[in-house]
């Protein structure tokens, strides 16, 4: 079922469609030291990919690869069908590509609202010169932008903290504007580096059905790393597992769960 | 207007309308492009003016037919304050359906309870949550037919077999008009005075809730003589914010808005309602004390976080508005001198902080349910802010006393209301009979006929008395809660359960002695003003668990316990009431845990059970007790903390002999 390449069904009813971004052969070194081994997988449309392993296992390097942030020593990223050069990152989000960040890196003396509309910079045409005037084109733009965001800052309940500034939010609440702005810039394919780190069991429930919400009503495909197994085991569709930079594993979560060498990784046996 | 006349007139619904349905009608025909409704969603406020509402109301009525909605039955909705699921409660009411509003935070297992006793076969649920909870419920009853949503998000993957979204019947009512329309005339125009309006759930402080069956009758004369009683007009702005489940949201949002015709506005969600309260500024409020305390707080917190010269202006000015701002409201004589220093506060002081508040443009409103502290009723009433207390009850719908405008005092609940008799009984307790008085406790027979006598006498369950200077009532406490001291003195929890709330560092307190030589208390810290305490003090805690165990906190708590006592003392009557001991307990009364009911009222028996082991540690001597107590986490899922709690002892003044109560 899962090889099919039209896609497939999940068991709750969504369809998966075709591969969206293959990663072929990657290999990614820091000088001597070697990040990332010959890693091959793809990821498919509307599904939620998840990328999980001990800590150096080489995650966040694999996500920056995704994102194109890094760029693999050798091996190729494939994107809707199209081998991907190398690429700015605005071109990246240009793509459809948006992502949040393990440190969450919001613009902290500015207002939760102000921190989402950046998401929407991408949808904003008029100039510098046209903004200052203000009246017109510039306004009617923020009018339309201001609405999709609302939306966004709807669907996450963030309405209490809207003309608060980041600074003064806890981490938990941080995070979820952080993939607000990710959603604000309606990417098609969402990067989520560890949305789970450091949040209590009840931030963690909130921050899993929004993901699975984002992916539900938006039908977003979801790439994220985490470290928590528990919630990636329930969220994801398809998971990858990483060790030292080698992938141990691929497939669905219950595969992945009875896979001997995904245990040993976890359960800690000598490498050598 | 004579009682003759109005007598008359009460005989075919008043003014000639016999339920909401009706005035909803005469309001779109009257003022058809004034506002009903506003929600503020995606950051503003959406309007929707009578005319719309009426065709909203409409159509969903015209969905209810379409899914099979027969007369007579219930259509439970649970959810937070939407137009949409008022709109639910009148389209019920028009297809001859019986609206029974449930509280939404309430678990599945309590809610299984009312579903199954009301049998509803309908279920308007706010959002995937209660939409959840009614799934696990329907496992278990099997009498639901259909489930309606509000909020479509996470809907997409649910069976649809037997489910909607409320939009889409109400799209699909307005699409088949012409198969309906007919029925849907014959069954509003077949509705009666004394056809059920509203079946709304008591908390009850003990045993299971009661489905207190509200006619339009009781709903339409009671919104009619409270709104005259507070000449509310349809200019009136009020935000609806309080359980939807709850007779004061009810008569509220629905009954006094539709006979008045004033404008109901709902929050963006439970917690802009502060943000949302400042942008409205309501004209008519209703609050529990609890909002007023915590709005309190704040400024309070606020104003020492201010600079010097403001500061000293807010104390200036406040100590002023004491003085003669309630007077003034009053409509008092005030000295010319006063009266331009008040209107130079109003200036400078009052009237930024009522805008900030968001009563800038309040004229009346109440607080009920509990007492108010006298401080926070002054507080606000010297800004020049009209609030006043009411006394009422679900079985009456609502009204009993109201405070009239001018008789306003904090330790009193006002006038019997516009025809309302009054009547205390022998042993002090507290009895009315009035046109709001309910028809009966659905399919509870026994209840009824011991709460409701045959002339239409309820028996309230308190204990008061009328001020004979002034006509006034005052409460004393919960008829059953009122006890005796061993020695034979009167013990009445309530009394000094409220002086000691009235502290901000003290938010619940939960008095024990019936019975016994002395008195002891649990008591909860309020972590707002205590936590802000601690953070100025440069206090460090980790939970709410160590800062109620902070030594300092307990010797502030002790010291309030101490002042508390030595008011007590001076009453002749409860002075033996004075509190021996007390611990400050680790957790937080709940709803959740069963310790407070939904409308937050302690349930006095069941704490005692709960924490037995800790009441015997407070009369036994000992200086410590460890605990393991159950907590309940907000999706019914059961955990434990366990604590060693510091049981202190207070300073009590010593009473030679007191006066014995009803010898």
């Amino acid at each position: 079922m899962l090889d099919n390449p039209e896609g497939y069904v999940t068991e709750d009813g969504r369809k998966i469609g075709g591969v969206v971004m293959e990663m072929k052969n990657i290999t990614l070194r820091f000088g001597g030291v070697v990040a990332i081994k010959d890693i091959s997988f793809d990821i498919r449309e509307g599904e939620i990919r998840a990328i999980i392993g001990p800590n150096g296992a080489g995650k966040s390097s694999m996500l920056n690869v995704i994102s194109g942030f890094y760029v693999p020593q050798e091996g190729e990223v494939w994107f809707h069908g199209a081998k991907r050069p190398q690429m700015r990152p605005f071109e990246v989000a240009q793509q459809g590509i948006a992502r949040t960040f393990q440190n969450i890196a919001l613009f902290e003396g500015m207002s939760v609202l102000d921190n989402v509309m950046t998401g929407r910079l991408s949808f904003m045409k008029t100039n510098i010169l046209q903004q200052a005037m203000w009246k017109g084109k510039a306004e009617a733009e923020e009018v339309e932008n201001r609405e999709a965001v609302e939306k966004i800052i709807d669907f996450l309940e963030i309405q209490h903290i809207r003309k608060t500034p980041v600074a003064r939010l806890p981490y938990g609440l941080k995070k979820r504007v952080e993939l607000a702005r990710a959603l604000a810039a309606e990417p098609k394919l969402l990067l989520l580096d560890e949305p789970m780190a450091g949040m209590n069991v009840e931030e963690k429930e909130d921050m899993s059905r929004f993901i699975l919400d984002v992916n539900d009503e938006f039908g977003t495909t979801i790439a994220l790393i985490e470290h928590d197994m528990g919630v990636v085991m329930d969220l994801s569709d398809r998971v990858v597992v990483m060790d030292y930079g080698k992938k141990i594993g691929d497939g669905t979560p219950d595969e992945v769960r009875n896979n001997q060498e995904v245990i040993d990784a976890y359960l800690g046996v000598s490498h050598d | 207007m004579g009682r003759r006349k109005r007598l008359a007139q009460t005989q075919s619904g008043a003014e000639g309308m016999m339920s909401l349905p009706a005035l909803l009608h005469r309001n779109a025909a009257q003022f058809g492009d004034a506002p009903a409704y506003r929600e503020k969603e995606f950051g503003i406020w959406q309007c929707w003016t009578w005319s719309e509402a009426a065709a909203e109301i409409r159509a969903l009525a015209l969905g209810f037919l379409e899914i099979g909605v027969e007369k007579g039955d219930h259509i439970a909705v649970i959810g937070r304050n939407r137009p949409a699921h008022y709109w639910s409660m009148v389209a019920a009411q028009m297809v001859g359906a019986i609206p029974v509003p449930l509280y939404q935070d309430a678990v599945a297992e309590e809610m299984t309870y009312v579903m199954e006793h009301c049998g509803a076969k309908y279920v308007v649920c706010g959002d995937q949550e209660q939409v959840d909870k009614v799934i696990e419920i329907q496992e278990k009853v099997h009498q639901i037919k259909h489930i309606l949503y509000t909020d479509k998000r996470g809907m997409r993957k649910y069976d649809h077999s037997q489910m909607n979204a409320l939009d889409d019947i109400k799209a699909e009512g307005s699409a088949g008009h012409a198969r309906f329309d007919a029925e849907l005339d014959k069954r509003i125009a077949a509705i009666t005075y004394d056809d059920t309006c509203v079946m709304l759930y008591t908390s009850g402080t003990t045993g299971k809730p009661k489905g207190v069956v509200l006619s339009n009758r009781n709903v339409i004369e009671s919104a009619k003589n409270s709104a005259e009683f507070d000449r509310l007009s349809r200019n009136e702005d009020i935000l609806s914010y309080l359980p939807m489940a709850w007779v004061g949201d009810f008569i509220f949002s629905i009954g006094q808005a539709y006979w008045c015709g004033f404008c109901v506005n709902c929050p963006e969600s439970a917690d802009t309602m502060m943000t949302d309260l400042r942008e409205i500024g309501p004209t008519y409020f209703f609050a529990p004390p609890r909002v007023f305390e915590t709005q309190l707080t704040n400024v309070m917190i606020r104003m020492e976080d201010a600079g010097k010269l403001k500061q000293r202006m807010f104390h200036h000015f406040m100590a002023h508005a004491k003085k003669v701002g309630g007077l003034l409201l009053d409509g008092k004589p005030v000295g010319f001198g006063d009266r331009m220093k008040y209107a130079l506060g109003n200036l400078l002081v009052y009237g930024p902080l009522k805008d900030t508040l968001g009563y800038g443009r309040f004229r009346v409103g109440y607080t009920a349910g509990e007492a108010i502290g006298p401080e926070i009723f002054d507080f606000y009433r010297s800004l020049g802010i009209n609030l006043k207390q009411l006394y009422g009850q679900t079985e009456a719908t609502v009204f009993i006393t109201q405070q009239p405008d001018g008789e306003v005092r904090a330790d009193t609940v006002g006038v019997p209301a516009p025809a309302v008799e009054l009547k205390i009984d022998d042993k002090g307790e507290i009895h009315y009979r009035s046109p709001g008085v309910f028809v009966e406790y659905y399919n509870n027979p026994d209840s009824t006929a011991s709460t409701k006598d045959a002339e239409g006498w309820v028996a309230t369950g308190d204990a008061g008395f009328i001020e004979e200077s002034s006509g006034h009532l005052r409460i004393i406490d919960r008829a059953k809660d009122v006890g005796k001291m061993a020695d034979g003195s009167m013990f009445a929890p309530k009394y000094v359960e409220n002086k000691l709330k009235f502290y901000p560092d003290i938010l619940e307190v939960v008095l024990f002695g019936n019975g016994k030589d002395r008195c002891v208390a649990f008591i909860n810290i309020d972590l707002t003003a205590v936590g802000n305490w601690a953070e100025r003090n440069n206090v460090a805690y980790a939970s709410y668990q160590e800062l109620a165990g902070h030594p300092r906190v307990l010797e502030t708590i002790k010291s309030h316990v101490e002042e508390v006592n030595k008011s007590v003392a001076a009453d002749e009557i409860l002075s033996g009431c004075q509190v021996h001991r007390f611990v400050v307990l680790h957790k937080e009364l709940d709803a959740d845990d069963g310790e407070m009911t939904r409308t937050r009222k302690v349930r006095r028996g069941f704490v005692e059970e709960k924490f037995q082991d800790i009441i015997d540690a407070l009369y036994d001597g000992s200086a410590q007790i460890s605990t393991t107590t159950e907590v309940t986490y907000e999706d019914g899922r059961k955990g434990s903390i366990s604590a060693t709690l510091q049981i202190v002892d207070a300073p009590v003044v010593p009473v030679g002999q007191h006066k014995v109560a009803a010898e």
